[in-house]
Order: C-alpha cells, then sequence, then structure tokens
C-alpha cells in the first residue's frame, strides 16, 4: 500500500553531465586524427564526371591536385569564363605545372617520391585540349602516375 | 587552534565542455572528410629523342582504335558506336573466343598459378581531338575499364572463385594472384599523341 501513496512526488535526479567535457574530446580527437586540414581555396568550379570503376586514392600526402575549370563567378569578370588551370592557390598556365611537381617533390621523402600521384581534378565540360596539355607536361616532368578524379556513379552497376 | 593550511580547492571544470565543443566545432568546419576517388592511369614516359618509333610493330588487328571525335562521337574501327557498345566490343577483341581473324591475336605465356596460357597480344588504342569533352573521356576510359575488370572477374572466379576485386593486395598471396591476372589480362591502353582529326 505504501508503494502508492499519492502525495509523495519521486523527483528525477539531474543527469551527470561531468563526463560530458571527456566525450567532446573524444569526439574532437576523432575529427583531428581523421580530418585533413582545408588547404586551398578553390577557384574554380568543379563537377567531376561519374564512374563506376572507382578506385580509392590512399595516403593524402602523396598526392598533389591540379584542378581545372571555369572560374567561380565573382571572379568571371577578371579571369573570364573560360576553364582555367589552378594550382595550390593561384590561376596558372600549362608552364608553371613542371615547377609545381618539383617543387611538390621536394617537399616529399626520397622514397615517397617515386610514389607520387597527381590528382586531376577537371570539370567534365573541360576541353580535351587542355588536358593533353597537362598530360604532356606530366610526362616532361615524370609525373606519371595520375588520377582522374570521379565520383561514383551507382547507374552502371550491377 | 587554528587551521593554518587552506584546502586546495578544486578547479571549476564546468566550462570544460563548452571549451572543447568550441574547439569541435572548429575542426568540423576546417576540415574535409572527402576520399579522393577516381580511375588511376599511368602515363607513358616520354620518349627519349633518337628512340625509334615501335608502333609498326604491332599488327593492324592488333590494335582496336578507340576514337572520340570534337562532337563527342565514339568512332570503334572507323564505325559509330553508341557507347553501351564499346563494353561488350571490348571484351570481345580481347578474348577473341572464336579466333576471328580481324580480332586480337594471341600469344602463348608461363604465368604463375596458371599455367601455359594464351594471352591476347591486343592494344586499345585511344585517340581523342582537341574539342573532346573530357566528360566523354572520362566515360569512356571508364567502358573500357569496366571491359577489362569484367574479364579479370571472370577469369578470377572461374579459376579461384572469388572475384577479382575482393582480393586485397595487401596480402602477399593474394598479390600475386592479382598480378598474375594482370598478365593473363593486361589492361592495354595507349593512348596517342594529341592530334586534329576531323574538321575544325
Amino acid at each position: 500500500m505504501s508503494r502508492f501513496k499519492p502525495g509523495k512526488k519521486k523527483t528525477l535526479p539531474p543527469i551527470q553531465t561531468s563526463s560530458l567535457p571527456d566525450c567532446i574530446f573524444l569526439l574532437l580527437f576523432f575529427f583531428m586524427v581523421t580530418s585533413v586540414l582545408r588547404q586551398t581555396n578553390i577557384k574554380v568550379m568543379i563537377h567531376t564526371p561519374e564512374v563506376t570503376e572507382i578506385k580509392k586514392l590512399e595516403k593524402k600526402s602523396l598526392v598533389s591536385y591540379i584542378l581545372v575549370g571555369r572560374p567561380q563567378p565573382q571572379l568571371q569578370a577578371i579571369y573570364g569564363t573560360e576553364p582555367r588551370i589552378q594550382l595550390n592557390d593561384a590561376f596558372a598556365t600549362t608552364d608553371d605545372i613542371r615547377d609545381f611537381i618539383s617543387s611538390e617533390r621536394e617537399q616529399m621523402d626520397e622514397i615517397e617520391q617515386k610514389q607520387m600521384t597527381v590528382s586531376l581534378r577537371i570539370d567534365k565540360d573541360t576541353k580535351m585540349g587542355v588536358v593533353s596539355d597537362i598530360k604532356q607536361e606530366l610526362r616532361k616532368a615524370s609525373a606519371l602516375k595520375i588520377n582522374y578524379s570521379a565520383r561514383r556513379s551507382y547507374a552502371g552497376k550491377k | 587552534m587554528a587551521k593554518t593550511r587552506r584546502e586546495l580547492q578544486p578547479i571549476n571544470a564546468g566550462s570544460m565542455a563548452d571549451i572543447s565543443f568550441l574547439l569541435l566545432i572548429f575542426f568540423l568546419v576546417a576540415s574535409t572528410m572527402d576520399v579522393d576517388t577516381g580511375l588511376s592511369r599511368l602515363l607513358p614516359p616520354m620518349p627519349e629523342e633518337n628512340q625509334k618509333d615501335d608502333q609498326s610493330e604491332i599488327r593492324e588487328r592488333n590494335v582496336f582504335v578507340v576514337l572520340i571525335n570534337k562532337d563527342d562521337q565514339l568512332f570503334v574501327e572507323k564505325e559509330v558506336v553508341e557507347i553501351s557498345e564499346l563494353k561488350d566490343l571490348t571484351k570481345d577483341f580481347i578474348m577473341n573466343p572464336e579466333d576471328k581473324p580481324n580480332l586480337s591475336e594471341k600469344r602463348l605465356e608461363s604465368i604463375d598459378y596458371f599455367g601455359d596460357i594464351m594471352v591476347s597480344k591486343g592494344v586499345i588504342s585511344l585517340q581523342n581531338d582537341i574539342g573532346t569533352s573530357y566528360g566523354k573521356y572520362i566515360e569512356v576510359q571508364n567502358e573500357l575499364a569496366a571491359a577489362v575488370n569484367e574479364l579479370r572477374n571472370a577469369l578470377c572466379l572461374q579459376k579461384f572463385g572469388v572475384r577479382f576485386e575482393d582480393l586485397d593486395p595487401l596480402n602477399e598471396n593474394e598479390n600475386a594472384v592479382i598480378e598474375a591476372i594482370k598478365k593473363v589480362i593486361p589492361m592495354a591502353i595507349s593512348e596517342a599523341e594529341p592530334k586534329k582529326i576531323g574538321g575544325n
């Protein structure tokens, strides 16, 4: 009988929050470890093509990026609407690629230099003329491992 | 007797959560999580200046010409084809199951795990115009890769009962299998030096 005494309301104990900082720190460390800081400001618009035979790129530190696409709308007044090449933070021409590759290479260990990969992030509406020029420059710079950046398409996969 | 030593006050850790939240949000905003994916290719090294062009040594039937013109039309062996047909045409060309005289020749090679096996001599020649769009080019590259991967998968399933894609390159034995299969069905794509084809 005494269990159902009407007047005695149980008050909920306050939730223990003393371990909250620990939880947040855990999350924080997770993100710190898994993330790579955004290094470059992307100044070109890129819609990469979609493919089914996708391969993941391992080891981000060995990858250099070459971006090609139309400049962002706010930059079109200065740089025009034709597809441009972006290396690091600035617009560049094909002549700059060799210097870019050699400076990227210098930042790596000697053993890792052979595994250096160049990822080509190219807008799908770009003409192949530009792409061929870049590939020729990469051959001259003997950066032969390349990766055509693309997204996974689920349409054609069985 | 009065207390001389004051007890140490515990540090107030109530705002610790707020501080770490702030840090967390900073890292969330400043980081990229996306893994880069795409099609990996190896470019051919620049030819030596005094090196002779050895293209003539490949017989015509062993070359599978895939051409994309400036209007993104696809030609296979000088005939217009749809992109959906390309994969099957490529597979036929490489395997040549009926030994047709216009498709690729084979030569006998001895390869680990397979013993003596016929390997195609075929080379896919991918040509494009300056005006070809990159999207189309990648689409074609993808179809060619898909053809080769399907053949490798089929071979691997038949021989070992596993899919080629499921083999782990970090495992030493499986890596040897991968290398062997790559030798039996090579992905020989040769890209012509850029040139203009048809009109302007």
